[in-house]
């Protein structure tokens, strides 16, 4: 059954391409969190009313129609800029659509996860920063960021398990990602079984992977917690 | 050069704080309070529960914007500008910042950073808001560490610390900023009994060096015997003052006696 017929070589190369749009779209949506946390927590009532319908619909979209309408729109977009600037016609590259979307909705339970855990964080610890003369920034990025990554972190690692699986969207706007090229090689040599679970294999093994990091991680910016 | 306590020039006051007023909304916590701290000055604030010490202390440093004031430190005033709302506004941010690294503020539940070391809490003011080079910032730190008694802590994260040693890592902190003037917020309420002391003694030490400090204390021992002036606050005013001999023994106000029946035990 685990003849894969020489096709193997293409579901690794989907491989490739899958954990190069999740760690992509990992960096982006842990930009657009932290930026949306702190708009959230912000005293501007436009950055945090902004922050909240952003949110809001990303919870309320599912995220294979956002996918689509991120990918069409942003053709539909791309092709009246051309038109307005005289551009020839540009495709929308389907990594990039694919990419921007899935960090745009994981941006939104980023958002989430950093607004709790930078509220997890003593007041007194940030006024402290204040009080010794630190400035806004200084304190947000030497006091806050640093204090909050151990609250975060477990709710930061789901965010990630489920972003990595989500990826498996970008397969129906025709990027060869794992999920894609496992059903086209499935097809060929008709044998869709045992390439789709060739593919699930491979995600657990970026998820194990992952909680090795995680456990890891969590326990370094646990040391002033914990008791040693 | 933490060592010794800066040398008074006997000039301008190490702080002046003038008519500091400040509301909540429309509760009216501090109702013209005004203070004078000279160099090695040790200013106790006494007062009960709600009476404004906390929130004149935050005044002082800018952790709270006054309504009405003026707030002078070693002879430079705090600019402050009407918000538009009744209030008022600091100027100029980093004059604050500049001022703050002069007043040193040691906190009830120390508000040392977690998720750094003892030591790297108290070089990291200096090293990130003075720009004190790293290694002078150390070898200073751990003679600050070294005499407050905590120095085989310096690698421990607070949570794996007393409070006592917590709060003795926070004056560390405190004077590593070489401060003009040191603010305690009721640095020993929140410690257990048998902890009291050993923070208590430090405070001493440090007055007796000749330092500038304003405590805010529930010690009634320690205000009387380590204070040069004693101050009792009650619903925003100064209701006694003067030096602590006088103030425990004249009892002027009705209000201060009823504030000692309940304390002194
Ligand atoms: N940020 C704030 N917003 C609203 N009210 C406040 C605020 N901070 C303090 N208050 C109120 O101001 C009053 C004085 O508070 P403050 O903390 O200065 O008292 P305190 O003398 O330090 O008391 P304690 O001995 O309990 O520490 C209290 O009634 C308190 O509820
Ligand atoms: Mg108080």
């Amino acid at each position: 059954m685990f003849d894969l017929q020489g096709y193997g070589e293409l579901v690794l190369k989907g491989f490739g391409l899958t954990v190069a749009v999740a760690l992509l779209s990992l960096a982006i949506s842990t930009l657009l969190g932290m930026i949306g946390a702190v708009a959230k927590l912000s005293k501007s009532r436009v950055a945090r009313t902004i922050a909240g319908v952003y949110t809001t619909i990303i919870r309320g979209v599912p995220d294979l129609v956002l996918m689509l309408l991120i990918f069409f729109g942003g053709q539909m977009l791309v092709n009246d800029i051309g038109d307005w600037m005289g551009w020839e016609y540009i495709d929308i590259s389907p990594f990039i659509a694919g990419t921007l979307t899935i960090g745009f909705i994981f941006g939104a339970y980023m958002t989430e996860t950093f607004r709790g855990a930078i509220l997890a964080v003593p007041r007194g610890e940030i006024e402290a920063g204040h009080a010794y003369g630190m400035t806004g920034p200084q304190t947000f990025f030497r006091i806050t960021l640093p204090a909050m990554v151990r609250h975060a972190l477990p709710s930061f690692g789901n965010n990630w398990l489920v972003l990595a699986k989500t990826t498996a969207l970008v397969s129906v706007i025709g990027l060869h990602d794992m999920v894609y090229n496992a059903g086209a090689a499935g097809f060929t040599v008709k044998k869709p079984f045992t390439f789709y679970l060739l593919a699930a294999g491979l995600f657990l093994v970026i998820t194990a992977t992952s909680d090795i990091a995680l456990r890891w991680t969590n326990k370094r910016y646990s040391s002033g917690v914990r008791k040693a | 050069m933490a060592e010794t306590a800066p040398a008074s020039n006997g000039a301008q006051p190490a702080l002046v704080a003038e008519d500091i007023h400040k509301s909540f909304g429309d509760l009216e916590v501090l109702k013209g309070v005004s203070i004078t701290a000279h160099e090695g000055d040790v200013i106790a604030v006494l007062g009960s529960s709600g009476s404004g010490k906390s929130t004149f202390l935050r005044c002082v440093n800018l952790l709270e914007t006054p309504n009405a004031g003026t707030i002078t430190v070693s002879g430079e005033t705090i600019r402050l500008k009407p918000d538009g709302r009744g209030g008022l506004a600091a100027e100029d941010p980093r004059q604050i910042q500049r001022i703050r690294t002069r007043l040193a503020m040691v906190f009830q539940g120390f508000n040392l950073w977690s998720h750094m070391t003892a030591l790297e809490n108290v070089i990291e003011a200096p090293v990130h808001v003075l720009k004190v080079p790293k290694a002078e910032a150390v070898e200073r730190a751990e003679a600050i560490l070294e005499k407050v008694g905590v120095y085989e802590h310096r690698s421990y994260y607070p949570a794996h610390m007393s409070g006592g040693q917590q709060q003795r890592v926070a004056i560390a902190r405190a004077l590593a900023m070489e401060p003009a003037v040191m603010l305690f917020d009721e640095p020993t309420s929140a410690l257990d009994p048998e902890l009291v002391g050993e923070v208590l003694r430090v405070i001493r030490k440090l007055a007796e060096e000749g330092r500038t400090m304003i405590v805010v204390t529930h010690e009634m021992g320690f205000a009387r015997e380590v204070s040069s002036e004693t101050i009792f606050l009650h619903q925003g005013r100064i209701e006694e003052q003067g030096p602590p001999q006088q103030v425990f023994q004249t009892q002027r106000s009705d209000r201060f006696r009823q504030f000692l029946a309940g304390n002194l035990k």
